[in-house]
């Protein structure tokens, strides 16, 4: 028979070994997303082929390469400046200043909402219609009365992105606050831990996987909040959404499909940026997609 | 608390004392009816019966979660363990983590709360993995780091909700022997409900069944065996006669 000693070794070993993380995912290829992306841009030169020579119309679809230059140089292929590349990345920055600052703001207020509801049934019978409100009405519709109330400038724009990204914050909070089971709860009750306590120890933590859910889901439509913010604020310091309207009136084909790729990447980042945050925050004990 | 204990100390002291309790939910549903128990210290006591007859409503009321509608429910133990019908870990905290958990809640010095987790995983066989997630553990180990979560409290009374229902035969056994050893160590006062008929005379020195609804006890065994037992007496013509008994009071309260 084996001595405890010898018992306790063993099992750590056993320990250790299921420590160790699995490596066993295949060996990622590289070449079929290459592949789809090069039809993908032959595609976009053959239809940008047929905008320019058939339709004549270049500046609907242009040619990749002139979208490319919109972005990375500061003059067109003729040497012409422009100052296109510098407004862009301004706008850029302002973009992503509302987008955060909107989302931080739903993210307190998200949350600070669904922990309230969280304390009591009646609470979340009064107060979660509300959310419901907030995210069934067009906010396209409040978007006049915002620009009337709060002024035309980045405060409405800031608000109207919070409008826009609060609701999975709420819901995904409040989900995630009420997910613990009941013999959790009872096992704080049992030792005479307040409702704080449950709170901090218990309630946030077991909610931080569906906190961070609709964290990234909020993340995403900030950015959406911004742009459309900023299009219908047009005072003020333009960002994306500006840029997008001035150069679709303007005609100004690559300019415009410039604005539209950055735009479309600052939301893939920001997403798979709160992604990340919250596979480092909780992935740990949560498989956190 | 009571008089008598702090006067004669050697005297068996009883911790839990239920007379003709009651309990209607709201509902109207009547979960028990006059149910008469006591378990003394150095007791260790189980309850069998079918689904739905009240037992673990039992260990609801003896731990406070619940309180009886009538009759007399007195415990007075001051430091009650609850083992659930599941493991209830926090996945997110370690073993070490969770087994600390009950001291931190009753407001433990670290050193203290460390010291006492330490004792209690060891005493449960799980030194070694105290930096290991629950998900990282097997639902034996994990009914383990339950056990030892409940140790850290030093409980006089300790209760268990059915748990060992959920696991495979061999470990439940393995479970079992290790409880056994506990309770022959720490001579706490146990209440045990459980399905299993064996499993109650096994570890048990008095097994009462309960019939329902409403609930309330049929028939009260005393358990000969002596403690610490071997595992091999559940092989035993004794043991298999007293399993018997226990099984025909079951069916005919079940009737």
């Amino acid at each position: 028979m084996p001595t405890l000693q010898e018992t306790a070794a063993r099992r750590s070993t056993v320990a250790r070994s299921a420590l160790r993380p699995r490596r066993i995912r295949k060996r990622a290829s590289w070449w079929q997303p290459v592949a789809a992306f090069a039809v993908f841009v032959g595609l976009w030169y053959a239809v940008a082929a047929y905008y320019d020579q058939t339709v004549e119309l270049p500046y609907l679809v242009p040619y990749p390469h002139l979208v490319l230059q919109a972005i990375v140089h500061d003059t067109r292929p003729d040497g012409v400046p422009t100052g296109f590349n510098a407004e862009l990345w301004a706008a850029l920055g302002r973009t992503t200043v509302v987008s955060l600052v909107g989302l931080a703001a739903a993210i307190v207020l998200g949350v600070l909402w669904a922990t309230v509801m969280a304390q009591a049934k009646g609470l979340e019978k009064a107060l979660y219609p509300y959310a419901v409100v907030l995210q069934c009405v067009p906010i396209l519709a409040l978007v006049p009365l915002i620009g009337a109330l709060f002024g035309y400038a980045s405060l409405s724009r800031v608000i109207v992105t919070v409008m826009i990204a609060l609701f999975p914050m709420v819901s995904n909070t409040l989900f995630g606050l009420q997910s613990v089971d009941r013999a959790q709860r009872e096992l704080f009750e049992l030792q005479g831990a307040g409702r704080l306590t449950r709170l901090r120890k218990l309630q946030i933590p077991a909610a931080l996987p569906s906190i961070f859910v609709g964290l990234r889901t909020s993340a995403g439509l900030s950015v959406i909040g911004a742009i459309v913010g900023d299009q219908f604020f047009q005072r003020g310091d333009p960002g994306l959404g500006v840029l997008i309207q001035v150069t679709a009136s303007r005609l100004m084909g690559p300019e415009l499909y410039a604005t539209i790729i950055i735009a479309s990447l600052y939301g893939i980042a920001v997403f798979l940026a709160f992604g990340l945050i919250g596979r480092l925050a909780v992935g740990r004990w949560f498989d956190f997609s | 608390m009571s008089t008598l204990t702090t006067a004669e100390p050697a005297v068996r002291s009883t911790l839990l004392d239920f007379r003709d309790v009651d309990l209607v939910f709201p509902d109207g549903t009547a979960a028990l009816g006059g149910v008469d128990l006591t378990v003394d210290r150095g007791e260790f006591v189980s309850i069998v019966g079918p689904s739905g007859c009240g037992k673990s409503t039992l260990l609801r009321i003896a731990s406070g979660l619940e309180s009886a509608s009538g009759g007399a429910a007195d415990v007075s133990a001051s430091r009650i363990g609850y083992v659930f019908q599941d493991a209830t870990l926090l996945p997110w905290r370690s073993v070490q983590g969770n087994v600390e958990l009950l001291a931190e809640l009753h407001r433990a010095g670290k050193a203290d709360r460390a010291a006492k987790a330490a004792a209690a995983i060891g005493l449960v066989g799980l030194t070694g993995f105290e930096k290991h997630l629950p998900k990282q553990l097997s639902g034996g180990m994990k009914m383990r780091v339950s056990l030892a979560r409940s140790l850290t409290l030093d409980p006089e009374l300790f209760l268990f909700d059915e748990p060992f229902g959920a696991l495979d035969e061999i470990t439940r056994e393995r479970l079992n022997d290790e409880l056994l050893r506990l309770f022959a160590e720490q001579r706490f006062a146990g209440l045990f409900v459980t399905h299993s008929v064996s499993e109650a005379v096994y570890l048990s020195t008095k097994v009462v069944v309960m019939s329902g609804r409403p609930g309330s006890i049929v028939a009260r065994f005393d358990v000969p065996f002596p403690l610490p037992r071997d595992p091999d007496i559940r092989f035993t013509p004794e043991f298999a006669a007293l399993v018997g008994d226990v099984s025909h009071a079951l069916r005919e309260g079940h009737r």
